[in-house]
Order: structure tokens, then sequence, then C-alpha cells
């Protein structure tokens, strides 16, 4: 190899500032943000906005940062599945130590921004979801048990509880509901994602449960998880974060989820062969605006207590 | 008069330094300016001595 090549190769490699914030995993940093600020906003303690922009920021810095590491640590199955394959790591744009660098400094610095921000307990539970994204769900469960979105689900659970332990210095029910809601909705939205992307899992050798307990299985716990969601869903209108938009939203929602998840349970591989996963797509799409819709009911009954007074 | 050839990565290495350099000046700013509402929302207030003692 010449200087010439060597230097043409570095060159067309080298990152730009959009690939290390694509390490970051936008769109699930979209989902913290917006969970954590629910989180913090149903609280029944005012933060100062500058105080809940920057706390709200760290949160979502510590996701990202988070999202790095395992894109660090995932970088083999990455580069396997179609899905993931041109994230930056894979793609050849970013190194992996360049991302695990990135990561842990990041880590560092919003979880101590968080503290003075915020509070210890707020910045504890950040690392700790950390923690867990990291290196219960990346580095252990994800390789190891079917069971791994299941329980790694609950780094995605916890944001709604650091807004609300921003907001207010300690936990309650309330926050660990919202943490119930995001837990239990993880395994249906992910396993119908399993359902169509077919072969991706398989590739990479990830024991998720339609390849360690085959897709008809899959099928049935979609079902039963979602029986479990709608009645938490539903039981959440009559606590203290819901009341009669939440219930009026979750009854259509849960409707829709329910039938959705039905469907899946009935349907055999020829039919979702022969539609292209019709049904499993239409299902995983409704379950982001399932999560968003519940989130935004939330919002609107704790920004609008006094038209809902009678409720509580 | 500069015989140097602007290549692309030239422009991307730009953008890099000006989006960290960005980032950096909001960091400052976002510091600062949580620093003034801690300091006058009374989170850094001595405790009060009462009045009787």
């Amino acid at each position: 190899m010449t200087d010439i090549s060597y230097q043409t190769q570095t060159h067309e490699a080298e990152a730009s500032l959009g690939d290390y914030f694509a390490l970051l995993k936008p769109r699930v940093m979209s989902l913290v943000v917006f969970t954590a600020l629910v989180g913090l906003l149903a609280a029944p303690v005012s933060v100062h906005p500058v105080v809940a922009f920057a706390s709200i920021l760290f949160v979502a810095i510590g996701a990202g940062a988070s999202g790095a590491l395992n894109m660090w640590w995932d970088a083999d199955i990455d580069g396997v599945m179609k899905r993931t394959a041109k994230r930056p790591i894979p793609a050849g744009k970013v190194t992996p130590d360049e991302a695990k660098v990135l990561g842990f400094a990041l880590s560092g610095m919003s979880v101590m921004m968080l503290g003075l921000s915020a509070n210890l307990l707020a910045a504890g539970l950040l690392a700790f979801t950390i923690f867990f994204y990291a290196v219960i769900y990346s580095m252990w469960l994800k390789r190891s048990t079917p069971q791994n979105i299941v329980i790694g689900g609950a780094a995605g659970a916890f944001p709604p509880v650091i807004g609300w332990v921003i907001a207010t210095g300690s936990m309650s029910v309330e926050a660990w509901l919202m943490f119930a809601l995001i837990f239990m909705w993880t395994p249906p939205h992910f396993w119908a994602l399993a359902l169509f992307m077919k072969s991706d899992y398989d590739d990479a050798g990830v024991p998720m449960l339609t390849v360690t307990h085959g897709r008809k299985a899959t099928r049935v716990h979609i079902l039963a998880y979602t029986v479990l969601l709608v009645i938490l869903a539903l039981a959440t209108a009559f606590t203290a974060i819901g009341g009669p938009v939440y219930l009026t939203v979750s009854i259509v929602l849960n409707a829709l989820f329910l039938k959705g998840a039905f469907d899946i349970w009935r349907r055999t591989e020829a039919d979702a062969e022969y539609d292209g996963y019709r049904v499993e797509k239409a299902f995983f799409k409704l379950s982001l605006l399932y999560l968003f819709l519940h989130f935004g009911a939330i919002l609107v009954e704790a920004t609008l207590p006094a038209a809902w007074g009678m409720w509580a | 008069m500069s015989i140097r050839a602007e290549h692309e990565i030239h422009q991307r290495r730009k953008g890099r330094n000006v989006g960290v350099g960005l980032m950096l000046a909001g960091f400052v700013v976002l510091v600062l300016a949580l620093t003034f509402v801690k300091i006058t929302g009374g989170d850094f207030e001595l405790p009060r001595i009462e009045e009787s003692q």
C-alpha cells in the first residue's frame, strides 16, 4: 500500500459529527427525553425551567452514552444484521475504541452534571440505567437468554422515574406505574419486530424468542404480555396520574393493541409470509403510537389539573 | 495565492470542529444559567439563625 492510497482510505473513513451523533441512538434518545419529561411534569413539585431543561438534557446524554457503549460492544453482531449494518461502527465510519471512549466520557459527564443540576438520587438512577443497559442487557442478557428484552426492557423504563425524581427528590408509586407501563410494553414491541426482521437475529446468533422457542411461541408471548399490559394501562387511569382523558385514550389504544396481538396470535407463518408480515408491521407501528399517546395523556392530565379536579 | 486544494475532508473536519465548538459554548452557557438559577433560587443559602437565639 502506498502512502497516497493509505491517506485516501483514511480520509474516506473519517467520521463526520453526524456519525458520532448516530452512535447515541437519537431515536431512542427522543423517547427517553419524552418519557423523562412526562415523569418530571407529572410530579407534584414544580421545577425551574432551566433546571428542568438541563436535567432532561443530561438524562438524554446519559441515554446516548449507553447507546454508544451498546454499539461498541455489539459491533460484531450489528455488522451481521440488516437492520443495524449501517450503524457507524459496522459502516467503518467510527472505530470501536472511539465509541467506547465517547460512551464512557458522556456517561461520567451526564451522571455528574445531573447530580449537580438535580439531585444525587436522580444521578444514581441515571448511572444505574446506563449500567443496566450497557452491562446487564448488552454484555450479559442479550446473548445469553431469550428473556433478554423482557429484563433488559427495564433500562428503557427508568427515564420517567428519573424525571419524577428530578422534580421530587424521591420515588413514589406513580413513578413506578410509568416504569411498569414501559416495562410491559417492551416485550410485545420487540417481539413483533423480531417476527418480521426474520433472519436478522438468527444470523447474528442472538437468542431472541423467535430463535430459541419458535415463531408460534413468540406469537403466544406477544398476546400474553399484551393482555397484562392492557390490564396495567387501564388500571393506571384510576391512579393519581390517570384521569378521564387518559382513560379515553387508553380504552381506544388498548382495544386496538389487543386486537393486533390477537390477530398476530391467530396467524400462521404461511399467512404472514403471504402478506409480507403486514399485521406484525402494523402492530409494531401501533406500539410506538401506543406508548407516545399514553404518556401524552399522562402529560395532559398533569398539566390540566384544574379542569379535572372532580376526577380526583 | 494558496495552492492548497480544498478537499471534501477539510469541509467535514471543519464541520466537526465547528459543531464541537458550538456544543462546548452551549455547555458553558448552560452551566452559567444553572449556576445563576441555583444561587438566586436559594439552593445554596445558609440556614437562618433564629431571631430568638
